[in-house]
């Protein structure tokens, strides 16, 4: 029972990334119709937005090690520290949700500049095209990450008050060794509200209100002298800084090196696939569904039988589900039809 | 219409005349030509650079990918030991092996210039890019690798190809073990040896009455270490609860490590390497496993296969970590100072592990052709098959003839729970006498293959 409990929370918590990540994929593909390669890659630029905010936190004095003559070994002492004592160590410490502050505008900033740049040239252009130019455009950015701060994850830690495990047990009335780390907690709380957030944008204001519709039938509500894609470009930028949040979020559970997009990113694809292409709460479900069964499926009980089916899960699923339901669990009819 | 056929303005017959001209003068002169020797073709070898000034090696080490970094600090040490073996710079290792006959003037008298290439840490890409250096850049020597399938590719391609393959970091017994080649050398030490040198010290720190968890990488390295390391411990009374293998950049282990924590076990050993072992490590710790207290003692987490650049990537979560390596930039012997004073005045930064490993099979290469006074590959290999030697940095060391493996002194480190600098970020709990990681050469297996393919 534990165990179980425990798989479901990591299913869970894991379904959160997912999720969040194919909801900016689907938000994307429903209004502009683009095939967003480079998804993966604001995952991993959001992720390096706390690695900045950490670096700079942390600019130090550097004193030499003078037991060390081969070479400048230093101690470093960050300003912070110097100047502030307990209070620049805990701004040092809350690091990864200040980047939070930092994240939003310069997400928001590179999805649009992304979108007005480069991918509104490509709207009218076939899906294989897309897919060549945002997967170009992925690399372009992983290797600049990587040139400016090497190939070595670089860690993040949680805010000390959360880098320990909550006792999730003597909670819901189980076993003592029951305990979930606090940050994975409060991802998936985050990773929740995100998504309500969005779905909240999406559905009770005018403006998200007019986004859904010129998803629906854009042409219409041109004729209605709506500027559907100057709207449009935000939504992309509220793709970017929903990828980019979750991957500052995700820092702490996942030292983030630059190749974390291309390890998100088929499987997000996967996840929008199996949901339906163009459909929110499809991602969102298939999210979660994905997750859970990953998790379950590492579980020893399960490996016993079915040795090695947590390395194919996820696949399996997704020709399941498409042999069954071919445009998703919730797909919506027409969407890449011709 | 003429019947000789002309090969631009030169006649068959003149062709013929000169040719009979030549090996006359040849026999007049005392010298013998090679076309009347019986087998002559049969001394032809692959990477000879024949009257050529310069003689080159092929450094294919991972460019791009999860271990570019580590790949970086290679090419590093391969371009300082060109420099020293080309008598550039303040010579490095060559003034503290012994025996050596580098006398800083390139190999047998040529200079030795180098090519590189880009495994990607992928079998397939590292076969490519040491077959172009083998076939395009007639290299004598390849050597790299951070990753055991990675070597274990090519040091096969080596073997069919004829040129010697003197590995970088791979760690999984195979490689020289049922996977070992006649052309394929390893300095680096390996699972089992990580097994034996670090399970006294288990013994020590952590007592007999020991339940062990592993979790492994899903793959030739990780399944060879699950092995050394399961037997090393339960030598030393431990009992092993459970073995999970996990797929190589799993990312997030939580699934994973979630069942250890209702296992019973209160020792959870990372069969992990690299990014794999960063985030596996970072994550157990996050689930609070080293604060927790099973079977009346603390829970203990052990990483077999340890380096400064994954202490690095981990962070907090990698001190009092305990684990192995086959050297570490501290050492204070005369061969890894001079080491690490040359590196690290070259490039303002202490040397990996990898770093090292690659710098000495350079020198050792090198040496072996000075012994053998030439190229061929077969005889190269003759003088490296049980050759000894010291001041490289971990004592007297012997490459075994029957598996060509290394057997050195070991070192068991632990994550520093007060770094002192920047670099500073592991401390060195023992070193291991080589005696206690010896092992017969049969035990993995495997056969060697000719000398002559």
């Amino acid at each position: 029972m534990d165990a179980i409990f425990l798989q479901i929370l990591n299913g869970l918590d894991k379904g959160g990334a997912y999720a969040l990540i194919a909801l900016g994929l689907t938000l994307v593909f429903g209004t502009l119709g683009v095939v967003n390669f480079a998804h993966g890659a604001i995952f991993m630029m959001g992720a390096f937005c706390a690695v900045t905010v950490e670096k700079l936190l942390t600019l130090s004095v550097k004193v030499k090690d003078e037991s060390v003559t081969f070479f400048d070994a230093y101690k470093e002492t960050p300003y912070l520290e110097l100047w502030f004592g307990d209070t620049g160590t805990a701004i040092i410490d809350w690091s990864v949700p200040l980047s939070i502050l930092l994240a939003i505008p310069v997400m928001l900033l590179i999805g649009i500049v992304m979108e007005r740049s480069l991918i509104r040239y490509f709207y009218k252009r076939p899906h294989a095209e897309q897919i060549l130019v945002t997967f170009g455009l992925a690399i372009v950015l992983q290797e600049l990450v990587k040139a400016a701060f090497g190939a070595n994850p670089i860690p993040q830690g949680a805010p000390d008050i959360v880098a320990g495990s909550a006792a999730v047990g003597a909670i819901f009335g189980l076993g003592e060794a029951v305990v979930y780390p606090w940050w994975r907690l409060i991802y998936l709380a985050f990773s929740l509200l995100t998504i309500g957030l969005v779905f909240s944008f999406l559905h009770f204001t005018t403006y998200g209100m007019v986004v859904r519709a010129g998803m629906a039938d854009r042409e219409t509500v041109e004729l209605l002298g709506i500027n559907i894609e100057r709207r449009f470009t935000i939504v992309f930028g509220i793709a970017a800084v929903v990828a980019g949040l979750a991957g500052v979020m995700y820092t702490p559970v996942l030292p983030p090196d630059y190749h974390l997009g291309m390890d998100f990113l088929v499987l997000s694809f996967v996840v929008v696939v199996v949901g339906g292409m163009g459909s929110l709460p499809g991602a969102v479900a298939a999210g979660f569904l994905l997750g859970i069964l990953q998790s379950f499926s590492s579980m020893t009980e399960v490996k016993d039988i079915f040795p090695g089916i947590d390395q194919i899960i996820i696949y399996l699923v997704a020709v399941v589900i498409l042999l069954t339901r071919p445009r998703g669990l919730l797909g919506r009819r027409g969407v890449m039809e011709s | 219409m003429s019947e000789t056929k002309l090969i631009g303005n030169v006649s068959r017959r003149t062709i013929l005349k000169g040719s009979a001209a030549t090996t006359g003068a040849a026999l007049i002169g005392g010298t013998f030509p090679m076309h009347f020797i019986k087998n002559a073709h049969a001394q032809t070898f692959r990477g000879d650079p024949g009257n050529a000034a310069s003689v080159k090696l092929g450094f294919n080490v991972p460019q791009t990918g999860p271990y570019a970094d580590e790949g970086a600090d290679e090419l590093r040490a391969y371009q300082l030991a060109v420099k020293h073996i080309n008598g550039e710079g303040d010579g490095g290792m060559l003034n503290t092996i012994k025996p050596l006959e580098l006398k800083g003037n390139g190999i047998l008298g040529k200079k030795v210039e180098f090519v590189t290439g880009d495994t990607q840490t992928k079998s397939d890409a590292a076969r490519a890019s040491a077959k172009r250096m083998i076939e395009k850049d007639n290299v004598a020597m390849v050597t790299g690798g951070s990753s055991s399938g990675v070597a274990i590719a090519v040091q096969g391609l080596c073997q069919e190809m004829g040129v010697i393959f003197m590995a970088g970091l791979t760690h999984s017994n195979d490689t020289t073990g049922k996977d070992k080649k006649r052309y394929g050398f390893r300095h680096f030490f390996n699972a089992y040896m990580s097994g034996q040198a670090i399970a006294p010290v288990l013994l020590d720190e952590y007592g007999a009455e020991r339940r062990a968890y592993h979790l492994t990488a899903d793959y030739t390295w990780g399944w060879t270490q699950e092995e050394s390391i399961k037997a090393a411990t339960e030598n030393i009374g431990w009992e092993t609860v459970n073995t999970v293998r996990t797929p190589v950049g799993a990312g997030d282990f939580s699934q994973y490590i979630t069942p250890v924590l209702n296992s019973g076990a209160d020792v959870l050993i990372l069969n992990h390497y690299g990014k794999d072992m960063v985030n596996s490590l970072t994550q157990a710790v996050q689930f609070g496993l080293r604060d927790k207290q099973v079977n009346g003692k603390n829970f203990e987490i052990v990483v077999p296969l340890y380096s400064r650049l994954m202490a690095q990537g981990a962070g907090e979560a990698a001190k009092g970590i305990l684990g192995t390596t086959n050297w570490h930039w501290s050492l204070t012997d005369a061969g890894s100072q001079a080491f690490v004073k040359s590196f690290g005045q070259e490039y303002g930064f202490p040397p990996s592990q990898a770093a090292h490993t690659c710098y000495v099979q350079t020198l050792l290469y090198a040496n072996a052709c000075e012994l053998a006074g030439t190229f061929a590959p077969w005889e190269v290999i003759k003088q490296l098959e049980g050759f000894e030697f010291d001041g490289a940095g971990n004592g007297p060391t012997l490459y075994r003839a029957e598996d060509h493996q290394c057997f050195k002194d070991v070192l068991v480190v632990r994550g520093k729970q007060e770094p002192q600098s920047n670099f500073d970020l592991l401390e060195v709990v023992k070193e291991v006498p080589r005696a206690q990681v010896e092992y017969p050469a049969d035990m993995f297996g495997g056969e060697l293959g000719p000398y002559k393919v």
